[in-house]
């Protein structure tokens, strides 16, 4: 796996990830984000449907909370998650929680850290974990990581505990992974704790630079969890420790305006959850990231933008739970939809817009059909994957400032 | 062989707009020299329809969680939207506004739309039916609802459906005495009704149902009855409500060998495996049931059991479902329907002494003998 970047403006991060997979043929556009899975399947799609989404990311996200009840079929099958669910050619990355389901804290100990899946708590030891990723068989994995210690209410002690049974358990890793036949050519990442301590989180980055891990995952800044202004600055001391040649991947962080400030702060990589988070409410991704001049007007008074639900909101609260609907999105269940023959979004080219309207997709909602789901979902996805391609075109053309303020729309 | 039968559709439709005035045409193309199966080829406003034929169900303007796109990579050319459903939400006059059913789901090949009537029975406890129509209570709004034969045609015409249901005052097979008759009598009263209130009959074909319950005489009465009207097809209906196999059967052969020829028999909510081959013997050409859409999710505990087309799954099992009434169809012209019989049953059971006895005495009234 190698990072190559684009020799832009100083702190600009653009380039491709390549050499990725086994077959080491693979290569991913960062800034980007990953496809999201449960199970290894996008929740609400069949392979077919998937295809209507053209180009998909390189990289597939499977989060280990949704496929561990799973790990004796894995286990018997032998040849690792990607193939069981029939993902073919594609790079696979095991992170440790859904991002878009709840993760209480306060179940983890010094030996081992709590996943939250289907099924319960799974309590796993660093043995135990790297035991399920050896019959997960990712190309990506992270390492087992004491996430508990939320900011608000943390104690500084809890704190650095988290700091340091996170770099314990990737010692242990590192060890275990050198000895797993399954995981011989995966790439292990590292993973950046410290809440909302400043000199926790140069500590935890600088130390875990220190590993032999193929990139940086970095936890503790989720959208409930963080309120954006700390989030900029932390991840800013964080990534300035981290070496420029791995990739840094955030957890947790999917709203737009969040993003764009995650990708000045230098990370590259995000996980896909927030296509099917707003899918789950009955929600349209609408938001604008097209930076031409002229054609926005138009659009945006085509897509009524000013009228239409979240739109109209200037603020989203900074401590937004995963339920609450942002302005970034419009809300098919509003009776207002009801007779709009027009589509999501005029323009938009996914198989949704060009084939059905709003009126179907609230009447779809209303009575409570399964093809408001595939249907959103096809929609949230190709948007969404639009926007972070005119994040790349931003950062090459030296646009950021602009795309953010098409984003906001101010 | 689907693509190419498509292809043949497309053209059909083209040619269509030679035959003036005529929104049903059905060309036989093979007639089973044994039994009473026979392929057809059925030219709608939409689309042209191969039979035998199974509709998919797909109550509420979609089919479960399948796009339309996906559906028609399967080979669909028809499926059934209903009428009380869509009547209650979004409701016939935005349905309008969308360019009909067709445009509000984007189906661009054929709709049967049914009346609305059998919900009252299956849905609804208190439904009180009088000569003026089906009075009950919504479930949607509590509100008091009377479904007449004109209202119900009235939606079905905003609906805009390629084939139309009559509504019929439906008995449930298992009730005798003489409300299986006034049933009979009202449903045919009500078919001229609707024959009436039909604002489109040059492109929308309304078909008759049959009723009559498990009594030959009375179904006798209904067939001869309801053939004198001009209508461009019928379905045999109140047979699909847990009777005994027997009894159903034998209700089946009576009406087509009732049925003109050369218009197309409709059995209505018939839709496992082997009821749907054994009535293709017996002279039927459409079928419909919920089955699939309903327990598409847990098809997995019937892994031995009927195996009907699940029109969620696009894995090669299903496609090799679809095919397989293809297959009828191509066994239907090729001559060998009695063979393909055979080996139908021999894949569906385990041994001989687990073929139904029903099915057995159905197909050797066909002069199919399965031994």
């Amino acid at each position: 796996m190698k990072l190559e970047l684009r020799g832009l403006a100083p702190g600009t991060r653009l380039g491709v990830l390549a050499g990725l997979g086994r077959s080491g043929t693979r290569a991913m556009e960062v800034p980007g984000c990953l496809l999201y899975t449960h199970c290894g399947s996008v929740p609400h799609l069949t392979h077919d449907t998937l295809d209507a989404l053209g180009r998909l990311p390189a990289v597939t996200q499977l989060p280990l909370a949704t496929v561990a009840e799973h790990q004796e079929v894995l286990e018997a099958f032998r040849e690792g998650a990607a193939k069981l669910a029939g993902l073919h050619d594609t790079v696979l990355f095991c992170s440790l929680q859904d991002p878009a389901a709840p993760c209480p804290a306060g179940y983890n100990t010094s030996k081992s850290v709590s996943l939250w899946s289907a099924a319960g708590r799974i309590e796993l030891t660093v043995p135990k974990y790297v035991a399920m990723q050896a019959a997960v068989r990712p190309d990506w994995y992270q390492s087992l990581a004491d996430g508990d210690a939320q900011p608000a209410g943390s104690s500084l002690k809890r704190v650095r505990r988290s700091v340091e049974r996170t770099l314990t358990h990737l010692d242990e890793c590192v060890l275990l992974h050198q000895k797993t036949a399954e995981l011989v050519g995966a790439e292990l990442f590292g993973v950046v704790e410290g809440a909302d301590v400043r000199e926790e989180r140069v500590r935890s980055a600088r130390e875990t630079a220190k590993r032999p891990v193929g990139g940086f995952v970095l936890d503790g800044f989720q959208s409930g969890v963080m309120d954006q202004a700390l989030r900029a600055q932390l991840i800013a001391a964080v990534t300035a420790e981290l070496p420029r040649d791995k990739p840094r991947l955030v957890l947790g962080v999917g709203r737009p305006d969040q993003v764009l400030s995650c990708v000045e702060g230098g990370v590259d990589l995000f996980e896909g959850f927030f296509p099917f988070v707003a899918t789950e409410r009955g929600c349209a991704l609408c938001f604008r990231f097209a930076m031409e001049p002229d054609p926005e007007s138009a659009v945006q008074e085509q897509n009524g933008v000013t009228e239409d639900g979240g739109s109209s909101r200037t603020e989203d609260p900074e401590h937004q739970d995963l339920q609450q609907m942002t302005r970034f999105e419009m809300n098919l269940n509003d009776r207002r939809y009801r007779d709009d023959l027009r589509p999501l979004v005029v323009g938009c080219g996914c198989y949704c817009c060009r084939n059905h309207s709003r009126a179907y997709l609230h009447h779809l909602l209303v009575t409570k059909e399964l093809l408001a789901g595939v249907l959103l979902m096809l929609h949230n996805v190709s948007h969404y994957s639009s926007f972070f391609s005119s994040v790349r075109e931003a950062l090459a053309t030296d646009r950021l400032e602009t795309l953010k303020s098409v984003v906001l729309g101010v | 062989m689907a693509a190419s039968t498509v292809g043949e559709a497309e053209m059909n439709s083209a040619s269509r707009g030679a035959i003036a005035g005529a929104p049903l045409v059905l060309r036989i193309l093979a007639e089973c020299p044994v039994s009473k199966a026979r392929a057809c080829d059925m030219t709608l406003p939409h689309c042209t329809v191969n039979t035998p034929v199974f509709m998919p169900v797909g109550t509420q303007g979609t089919m479960k969680g399948v796009t339309a796109e996906q559906l028609e990579n399967l080979g669909c050319q028809i499926c059934l939207g209903n009428t009380y459903h869509l009547g209650m939400r979004p409701g016939p006059e935005l349905i309008e506004k969308a360019k009909g059913l067709h445009g509000f789901m984007n189906w661009r090949r054929s709709l049967l739309t049914d009346s609305g009537g059998f919900q009252m029975v299956s849905l609804v406890e208190l439904s009180q039916v009088t000569e003026e129509g089906v009075k009950f209570r919504s479930p949607y709004d509590n509100k008091e609802i009377l479904l007449s034969p004109e209202q119900s045609i009235a939606i079905q015409n905003s609906l805009g459906s390629d084939i139309m249901m009559q509504l019929d005052d439906v008995v449930s097979s298992t009730v005798t005495g003489p409300r299986v008759e006034e049933a009979m009598r009202r449903s045919i009263r009500w078919l001229d009704r609707c024959i009436a209130a039909n604002r489109n009959p040059e492109s929308q074909n309304l078909f008759a149902i049959i009723q009559g319950g498990l009594n030959s005489e009375l179904r006798h009465i209904c067939l001869e009855e309801m053939t004198k009207r001009d209508v461009p097809g019928f379905a045999i209906g109140g047979l699909s409500g847990g009777e005994e196999k027997d009894d159903f059967w034998k209700m089946v052969t009576l009406s087509t060998d009732h049925l003109p020829r050369e218009k197309p028999r409709y059995l209505m909510g018939v839709g496992y495996a082997v009821d749907l081959v054994v009535c293709v013997a017996l002279g039927c050409d459409m079928f419909d049931c919920v089955f699939p859409t309903r327990t598409a999710l847990k098809h997995k505990q019937y892994a031995k059991d009927f195996q009907p087309i699940d029109p969620e799954c696009t894995c090669p099992t299903c496609r090799r479902h679809s095919r397989a009434y293809l297959h009828a169809l191509l066994n239907i012209i090729d001559g060998c329907f009695p063979q393909f019989v055979r080996a139908f049953m021999d894949r569906m059971f385990p041994s001989r002494e687990q073929y139904p006895r029903w099915a057995v005495d159905a197909l050797a009234s066909v002069g199919i003998t399965l031994n």
